[in-house]
This record gives structure tokens, sequence and C-alpha cells, in this order.
């Protein structure tokens, strides 16, 4: 009886001891993943709590007391509100190009074999592998190279953010791409669609995700930009010129209500995403 | 137009490329050919002339190797703290997450979200010598009475290393997230340590990621100049703080444009020898 009681609790034993190492360095590490989380996220707080201080001075360093003036009277501060509008409008249009032109580049490569298709490749990837402030003087020196023609402005800007975004969208939207199922479209040619309907009924609605999702990547990184934005500027104040012209004397709590409002929005759309996905996610696993 | 397309098979890939392909040619490649044009250039501003002048090249290096060597170090430092902060984290996120997976890839990419310079800026409150870290520290004696976090070398790795940790964590995920659990499993029956299988499975098989990700954190990092701007001071310049000052303050923009081409130059060396490091490791693996 004790042997059989000693050999059943034996493993047992050394099964409760490595599951309780297991069950620390399960927890250790999941107590590292939110620290670092909050790593992350300490920034984004500051700068949301900052947009509600009501500071003493000129600095908005030290927190002082709570307000909601900042954010009611977001514009009150000479120039944000412009430089705010400029951006968003040059993001939506570069953005719509972007995409456009990332989109057909990525169809071409996913969908054909065609003499320099390497080469494509390689200057799509070019533009991702290089610094800013490379890609952002050489666009000034073409640029500055025909002073007559060329003024530096939003048309510079726009040129240089789509020049930055097509990138992203085709390595987006080729992923998807890649997955694609092309029975679908198959068997809409089978059903007598011609190409164009094809494309236009079955190919692109299928893509919109990922079309849309780089579109946002690409609103992102045209709203963010900085470094390529102001050397290729000129006179015009993009949001992120505006918050460097004022980094240099005082930061106004309205900036960090703008910059509050951006996240909110983009997270507000991430959320969403998540949400959406696991919704998508539970269905197909309650569909089978 | 469909029974043009029909007629013509090999032309469709070329006219889908045509536009985004010009686009890039003319104001990514290019440009490229007149940054190198103005490089070679001398004179003063307004009046350059093109004049084969590569001592521009040999006085830049002379000039501001300090900061060139500064920035790549400080890429370096930096690429190197994230890694180590975001192997872990994409790891539980990769294993361990389960349900919550996409909401914590949203927190990783949250950052992105701030505007660049606004994020860089919470890190002055953060770091503000009135600021309770560096009261903690004070009080510690980590710091002396006076000492500070901001204007130091500290703040701005800091600052590049908070700003690039996305594009380490992201590729980390990704090739994290493909490993087969099978593989794990067969490593634990081969009677495999928790230490040995995640040194001889998970990280070989992570590579691609960390490869990615170094790559993608150190490149922008190396190019950088905010975080230098905003929380250093001059004596932490790195070499896109010169670059910025001499095309738009000192109007030099010969000095600019070689050292441009010599960072380019310098990265595009370093990514070889890397390729061939990684390239040659696997190898032998």
């Amino acid at each position: 009886m004790t042997t059989a009681a000693e050999t059943l609790a034996r493993p047992a034993r050394v099964g409760l001891a490595s599951r309780a190492w297991r069950f620390v360095a399960r927890h250790s590490l999941t107590v590292y993943a939110l620290l670092a989380v909050a790593y992350l996220m300490l920034p984004i707080a500051i700068v949301i709590l900052f947009s509600f201080n009501h500071p003493t001075g000129r600095f908005n360093y030290v927190w002082h007391k709570f307000t909601f003036d900042n954010w009611i009277h977001w514009n009150s501060v000479l120039g944000i509100q412009s430089a705010l509008e400029k951006s968003l409008e040059i993001a939506l249009l570069a953005t719509f190009v972007a995409t456009a032109l990332g989109t057909l580049i990525a169809l071409a490569i996913v969908r054909h074999r065609f003499v320099g298709r390497g080469a494509t490749n390689v200057v799509v990837f070019l533009p991702m592998s290089t610094p800013e402030i490379v890609m952002g003087s050489s666009l000034l020196a073409l640029f500055l190279n025909d002073q007559n023609t060329i003024q530096l402005g939003f048309w510079t800007i726009f040129i240089a953010h789509v020049m930055f975004i097509i990138s992203f969208v085709v390595v987006t939207v080729k992923a998807r791409l890649i997955g694609f199922d092309r029975h679908l479209e198959e068997a809409a040619m089978d059903l007598g669609a011609n190409e164009w309907t094809t494309f236009q009924k079955v190919t692109l609605p299928l893509l919109a995700p990922a079309i849309i999702a780089a579109a946002l990547l690409g609103f992102a990184l045209s709203i963010d930009d900085f470094v390529i934005t102001y050397l290729n500027a000129g006179p015009v104040q993009t949001f992120p010129i505006f918050v460097w012209g004022v980094a240099r004397v005082a930061v106004p709590p309205q900036v960090n209500v703008v910059a509050s409002a951006i996240f909110l929005v983009a997270i507000g759309l991430g959320l969403a995403n998540v949400v959406w996905q696991y919704r998508a996610a539970k269905s197909t696993r309650g569909g089978t | 137009m469909g029974s043009f397309l029909h007629r013509h098979r090999g032309l469709t890939p070329y006219l889908l490329l045509a536009p985004g392909m010009l686009w890039l040619a003319i104001f990514f490649l290019v440009p490229m050919v007149f940054l190198g044009y103005q490089s070679l250039q001398s004179g003063l501003f307004p009046h350059f002339q093109f004049t084969w002048e590569f001592s521009n090249f040999s006085s830049a290096l002379s000039g501001y190797h300090t900061q060139l060597v500064r920035s790549f170090v400080y890429a370096g430092i930096a690429t190197l703290a994230c890694l180590v902060l975001a192997y872990p984290l994409a790891y539980w996120i990769a294993f361990r997450a389960g349900p919550w997976r996409n909401l914590f890839l949203l927190f990783i990419v949250a950052p992105f979200f701030v505007t660049y310079l606004v994020r860089t800026l919470a890190w002055l409150n953060i770091l503000a010598d009135q600021g309770p870290v560096v009261r903690v520290l004070r009080d510690v004696h980590v710091l002396g009475p006076d000492g500070r976090l901001l204007a130091t070398t500290f703040a701005v790795v800091a600052g590049i290393t908070y700003n690039f940790f996305p594009f380490m964590a992201l590729p980390l995920y990704v090739s994290l997230e493909q490993i087969d659990p099978r593989l794990l499993e067969a490593s634990k029956d081969l009677y495999a340590s928790s230490t040995q299988s995640f040194l001889r499975v998970t990280v070989p098989l992570s590579m691609p990621g960390i490869v990615a990700g170094t790559l993608l954190t150190f490149i922008p990092a190396a190019g950088d100049f905010i975080n230098a701007a905003l929380l250093g001071t001059p004596n932490q310049a790195m070499i896109g703080n010169v670059i910025q000052a001499k095309f738009l303050e000192s109007l030099d923009y010969p000095t600019a444009a070689s050292l441009s081409f010599i960072l380019m130059g310098t990265i595009m060396v370093m990514l070889l020898i890397y390729a061939w490091i990684v390239g040659s490791e696997k190898l032998t693996g």
C-alpha cells in the first residue's frame, strides 16, 4: 500500500514543483509584459494628462491644475488650426494617391511574371531602408536645382509623402494578395464575367481590408512625418512643423490637445478593428 | 480596353507598374543623383558650381566624424536595448497572450499614433529636473544632488529606444508567432530543458524577426535628429542634426549633401557586412 502510495505521490510532487516553477516563470513573463506595455503607454498618458493642465508659467512641464480650457479653446494658439488643417489635407490627398499607385504595383508583382520584377522589388524596398534625412535632403536637392519653376510648399510635401507611403502600401497589399484564393476569380470568369467585372466585383472587395489597412497606415505615416516634410516644406507649416517651432520656445498645452485628439481617433479605429477581427474569428470558429 | 489587354497580355504588368514606379523613379532615384551632383559642387550660397569637388567628402568627414561615429554608437546601443526589451514582450504576446493578442499588438503600435515630436516632448516631462524620476534617483544616490537626466546621452539614447521600439517588437512578434508549437514540444520530448529549447529552437527560428527588427530600428535611428535636438545638447548632436542645420540654417548645401551620402554609404556597407555575418552564421548553424 505504502509503496504504491509513494509511487503515486512522487510524480505528483515532482509535477507540483515543476508546475509551481512554471507558474512563477509564466507569471514573471506576464508581469514583464505588463511593465513593458506600461513603459510604452507612459508618455502617451503624460501627453493626454498634460492636455488638461493649467500651467503656471509658459512651460507645460509641471502639473499645476486640472482644466478643460485647453480642449475648449484648442485653436486659440496662433497657427495651430491652420497647421492641423494642412496636415490633414496633405495626409488625405497623399494617402489616396499612394494607396492607388501602391496597390497597382502590388498587383503587378504578385500576379505577373515579367522582366524587371526583381529590380521592381528592390526599388520598392529601398525607400523603407533609407534614413529619412537622406530621402528628405535628396528631394530637396532636386527641388533646389530648379528654383524658378518649383516652389517649396504644399505640393512638394505632397510629392514627398506619396513617395515614402507607396512602399508601405505595396508591402501591406502584397501580403494579402499572396494568400488570395484565385479560384474565386476563376469562378467569376466561368460564370461569364469579363476581366474588368471580375476585378470590380470579386478582386477589389476581397482586397478591401488590406487596402483599407494600407491607407490607414499611410495616413498615420503622413500626418506624423516631420523630417522629410520639414526639409521640403518651404514656408508651409504642418502640425509636426508647428510643434518643432514652438518646442524651441514653449509648448502650449493645446499641442497636447491636438496630439491627444489624433491619438484617440486612431486608437478608436484600431480598437474597432481588434473587436471586428475578434468577432470574425469567433463567428468562423462558431460556423465550423 | 479588355480586348486590348487580351491581345497584349505581356503589357499588363508594366501598365500596372508604370504610375507608381515612375513616381518612385522621379522622386526617389533621380533625387539621389541630384544629391550626388550637389555634393560635388563648390562655392557659397546661392552661387554653387559643379566642380567635381571631391574634397567636400574629406572635409565633411574630418569636420564631422565625431557626430557620424556618435550616430552609429547611439543607434547601436538603442537597437540592442530595443532587442532586449522587446523580445520577452513579443514572446509573451506570441505564446501566452491568448485572446489578448490583438489588444497587446495595438498597445505596441499605439506610440505611433501620437505625433513623433509630441511623444518625444513627453519625455521632457518625465525626465524633467523637478520630475519624479530624477527626484527618486537623487534620493537613492544614483544621481548626485545636482544630477540630471535631461540634456544627457542617456536621455537621447532612451528617447531613440522608446521611439523605435515598435519597429523591433512587431517583426519579432511576427517571426515568433509563426513558430510551430509542435517543434517546441518535440524538443521537450527529446529531453531539452526550457533554456535549451529556447536557445536552440525558439531563438534560431525567430532569426528573421531579429534581423528585420534590428535593421528597421538601426537605420532610422542612425539618421534621427529629433531626440538629440529635443532631449540632448550640442554635445549629443548626431549626423542628422548636422545635415539638417547645413541644409536649412547655414545653407551649405554641398557639405550637407556629402554628409547625406556618407551616412547612406556607411549604412549600406554595414548592411552588407551584417548580411554576410547573418548569412554565414546560418550556414554554420
